[in-house]
């Protein structure tokens, strides 16, 4: 009952439409940024190497490797309404629900195969 | 104006405002509560509300007599002040809408129990050195006083003991959320006690806030 009310005001700020994926995807996250007193959207494209916790607090990590080769992560609350919306441009077939061991692989090494369904 | 309300706090969650940023706020069942006594400056000699929350099966006559003129057999009744005590009518019944969005209150809970604890944990002393030869003074004290002079340890000496299960008020948490329908108040940050305990909201006696 308790919980069934926590989880009622969770539930209300859940986000409608949240595409299908998980850890080896590669995806475009939209996210809102605010610069001074204007906001744009703002893509970040990579390899979901995690996605963890659940309710209104399910988040999940973004790999990709910049410029110079240097990784760059970034993290994302599922249910943010600073994201605004999210793009699955491949599926990918990994064996772990969560690939940090992608930090210390570079190059070809860090490849992940396509899945095909 | 009323200024306080009973309550029960039914945990833990986090909300996101409208630029997206994320507060941790605890969910708290604040009523409804009906007005089961006013008391008066002239016949208890100050001004007050009784206030009834939750609903009991287990009264006994005495209890239920207290209870009958509000129509509610009330589990709990507590004493919170208004601006306009002599305003209220017995049976009054008050919703967590009393309360708006931003407003700070005072909340008042009994803490978890945590048993018997030592010093480190019940006061924050920091123990004794982890090497250089010592033995079982990892978690010790240290002295709890002088020698023949005054030849006792001092009334107070904070020591090992029981924690927690006291009555603890938390000042200056706003509320985030009023949620008049099913009467939950979404309070930014922790309160006193587990959940389901029993709690009183009551508006800010302190009205500094940093916002910003």
């Amino acid at each position: 009952m308790v919980a069934q009310l926590i989880r009622s005001v969770e539930s209300e700020q859940f986000k409608a439409e949240i595409p299908e994926f998980g850890p080896g995807d590669t995806v475009r996250v939209h996210a809102k940024v605010v610069e001074g007193t204007r906001e744009r959207i703002q893509v970040f494209e990579g390899v979901v190497i995690r996605r963890r916790a659940g309710g209104i607090n399910e988040n999940f990590t973004v790999r990709r490797i910049a410029s110079h080769a240097v990784g760059v992560e970034r993290t994302f609350l599922l249910h943010s309404p600073r994201i605004d919306r999210i793009e699955v441009t491949r599926r990918g077939r990994v064996r772990r629900a969560k690939l940090y061991y992608l930090r210390g692989l570079t190059g070809k090494a860090a490849r992940i195969k396509e899945r095909r369904t | 104006m009323i200024r306080g309300l009973i309550g029960k706090k039914l945990g833990m969650t986090q909300v996101f405002d409208e630029t997206g940023v994320v507060h941790p706020v605890t969910v708290v069942e604040a009523g409804p509560c009906v007005v089961t006594q006013v008391m008066t400056p002239e016949r208890n000699g100050y001004g007050a509300l009784q206030l009834g929350f939750g609903l009991s099966k287990r009264l006994n006559k005495p209890e239920q007599g207290q209870r009958r003129a509000s129509g509610f057999m009330s589990r709990t009744l507590r004493e919170v002040q208004a601006d306009d005590p002599a305003s209220f009518e017995v049976g009054q019944v008050i919703n967590a809408d009393v309360f708006a969005q931003g407003e700070l209150v005072d909340v008042t809970g009994t803490s978890k129990g945590r048993g018997f604890q030592g010093g480190v944990k019940r006061h924050g002393f920091a123990g004794g050195p982890k090497t250089h030869g010592q033995s079982d003074r990892l978690r010790a004290p240290g002295s709890i006083g002088a020698s023949a002079t005054p030849g006792r340890v001092f009334k107070g000496m904070r020591m090992a003991g029981h924690m927690g299960h006291e009555r603890v008020t938390v000042q200056g948490l706003e509320i985030v959320r009023v949620d008049p329908e099913r009467n939950l108040l979404l309070i930014k940050g922790s309160v006193p006690g587990p959940n389901e305990g029993l709690l009183i909201i009551r508006r800010a006696v302190k009205s500094t806030k940093k916002k910003g």
